[in-house]
């Protein structure tokens, strides 16, 4: 993959900086961990403010549940570790005691997808998209880049209730724009066009970018749109790319069997029905490589969102 | 031992057989919900909700109450009804329980019941809980103290000791664990489905003051919540000793009752037995 001149940059450190930021603004803001925090860089925040700190070890259930105590003695609490222990690991703690208390928890995860490398499938979280989303109340985030992980940060604190926050442990290029306000639930368009719409959570975003590119060497106009809010869906957004561009492509590092290329085509499929191709992991494990290889032998690639954008298009009606 | 007066005792435990009768009715009503562990918890609840907790029930957000965290969600119905007995809601209100509309949900909800400060009914997460609002009392230096309700079945679960290691690493002496030691669970007694003993050296090894007590005796329970409010640097924890379905004679230690309401000649039976003495 080539990057024009973007940035590569680690979401984690973005997420630790605004994390350390909003607790010297807000000091109602705590953060909780579970013996992952110097890697997910919350360990800044709890050098800076070591009384609103707390390590809970490897115990993600207790982590949760706690800083759902903490939440309902009004602290904004913040729990962060890898996405396979603070999603799938914890999940009917988070559904009790965080989503149907509608506490304000906020579960940031690092780790998430394929891009989790050597470690192997164990770790690489293909499914809390999913899971998550699938929760009464429960807000879930996808941050395209570093500099919007740090603003997903800000949002979280500010939006009343649960939320969950996912992305990737390998360097991302930068690609959202300082000037361009985040919003809770609505998707941002990274580009125009007119003949078929991709559309892109975490990672994936970039990747759609230069398939854009790519197509209009062909002289088909993509249209691509950075959706980091996964639930809300921006329906109003979603319905508007298949009036205008009678094609959409979805692209994450997730599974496809309820991600957001499920979601996106439920949202298709109610309102103005139009083709559209999927690109994610299928209904596999992954394994243990480098990210890249992985976002390649498991078809996450640019040249895979080009051929399924092609093969979208000559399926409309 | 504290000072405690006859004539307290004898309030609690009118104020108890009162909350025994409505514990019958409302599971009665609906043919369904477990009265066997909420009269076992009945004069724990009691205790705390009519001599020791500081609430208002006409402010029942009151930032600087006492919280109490029934872990064990199923036994609800004695803690609905303490709350309506406190004035929480009216008393009228507990024949709702487990109904569609109703206020008072099968399990706990947190924000719909007036007085109920979590939701539990999938066990083992009330503990964690517990340690997030003692942790917040201990960061804003506010002396309100947490009172958490287990059964013995949650003893069970692995989230209970990841919350037993986390509050005594953070010496939180804000928080008092009550253990509902009835015996019982779902499928039989404690000791056959999963042994618990010796339960009271694994909550020492864990590092919490340990004490154990009858359950039903309010000179013992009184005196051990006196007593966690006095240990410094220590969580602990009250082992009491208690009888599944305690008050009403053909309930008591019957397996059946954890989860299964009385007829309607058995609760005839049932309140006979459970006269509100003068």
């Amino acid at each position: 993959m080539t990057s024009a001149g973007w940035k590569s940059e680690s979401q984690r450190s973005y997420f630790g900086k605004a994390l350390l930021e909003l607790g010297r603004r807000n000091p109602n803001v705590v953060v909780v961990g579970a013996d992952t925090t110097e890697s997910i860089k919350t360990n800044d925040f709890g050098k800076a403010f070591p009384d609103r700190f707390v390590q809970l070890g490897i115990a993600e259930p207790n982590m949760i549940s706690a800083a759902a105590g903490l939440a309902a003695a009004g602290k904004i609490a913040f729990a962060a570790t890898y996405s396979v222990f603070g999603s799938a690991h914890t999940y009917n703690v988070i559904r009790q005691n965080v989503a149907y208390t509608n506490l304000d928890v906020k579960i940031f995860c690092s780790h998430a997808g394929l891009s989790v490398g050597p470690d192997g499938a164990t770790h690489q979280m293909n499914e809390d998209i999913g899971l998550m989303r699938g929760i009464p109340r429960m807000t879930v985030l996808v941050p395209a880049d570093g500099p919007e992980t740090g603003r997903c940060v800000d949002a979280a604190a500010e939006h009343p209730g649960p939320v969950y926050c996912r992305f990737s442990r390998t360097d991302v290029p930068t690609v959202t724009r300082a000037d361009e306000p985040f919003r809770i639930g609505r998707a941002t368009t990274l580009q125009d066009g007119s003949d078929v719409t991709l559309i892109g959570c975490g990672l994936m975003v970039s990747r759609c970018l230069l398939a854009a590119e790519a197509l209009e060497k062909d002289g088909v106009s993509a249209r691509v749109l950075n959706l980091s809010t996964a639930k809300p869906l921006d329906v109003a957004a979603i319905d508007k790319a298949a009036r205008d561009t009678g094609a959409l492509v979805t692209a994450e590092e997730h599974t496809v069997v309820h991600g957001i290329g499920a979601a996106v085509a439920s949202v298709l499929a109610q309102n103005h029905p139009v083709p559209l191709g999927m690109v994610g992991v299928q209904d596999v494990f992954g394994e243990s490589g480098e990210a890249e290889e992985l976002l390649a032998k498991y078809g996450l690639t640019v040249e895979r969102i080009v051929d399924v954008a092609r093969a979208t298009r000559k399926r409309r009606g | 031992m504290v000072e405690i007066t006859e004539e307290t005792i004898g309030g609690l435990r009118k104020q108890a057989t009162i909350l025994r009768r409505h514990i019958l009715r409302m599971t009665h009503n609906v043919q369904s919900g477990h009265p066997g562990g909420s009269l076992s918890a009945c004069d724990l609840v009691t205790a705390l909700y009519f001599h020791v907790l500081r609430v208002d029930p006409k402010n029942p957000r009151w930032p600087d109450r006492d919280r109490f965290v029934l872990s064990k969600g199923h036994a609800c119905p004695v803690w609905y009804a303490a709350l309506a007995e406190r004035g929480f809601f009216p008393v009228d209100e507990l024949m709702t329980f487990r109904k569609i509309d109703s206020r008072l949900q099968g399990h706990p909800e947190l924000g719909t019941t007036p007085g109920v400060e979590n939701a539990a009914g999938a066990e083992g997460q009330g503990l964690s809980f517990s340690v997030g609002l003692a942790l917040a009392a201990r960061m804003d230096h506010k002396p309100w103290r947490v009172y958490c309700l287990m059964g013995d079945g949650e003893q069970d679960i692995g989230q209970t000791w990841e919350a037993a290691m986390a509050a005594a690493k953070y010496g939180l002496d804000n928080l008092t664990a009550i253990i509902d030691r009835n015996g019982i669970q779902q499928e039989g007694r404690t000791e056959d489905v999963m042994p618990l003993e010796p339960l009271g050296e694994k909550w020492e090894a864990f590092n919490w003051h340990v004490l154990t007590i009858d359950g039903h005796d309010y000179r013992q329970i009184l005196s051990a919540i006196e007593e966690a409010q006095r240990v410094k640097g220590r969580p602990t924890v009250i082992l009491a000793r208690t009888v599944k379905g305690k008050g009403v004679s053909f309930m008591e230690n019957k397996i059946k009752y954890h989860g299964a309401a009385t007829s309607d000649e058995e609760l005839k039976v049932a309140l006979h037995e459970l006269e509100v003495p003068p």
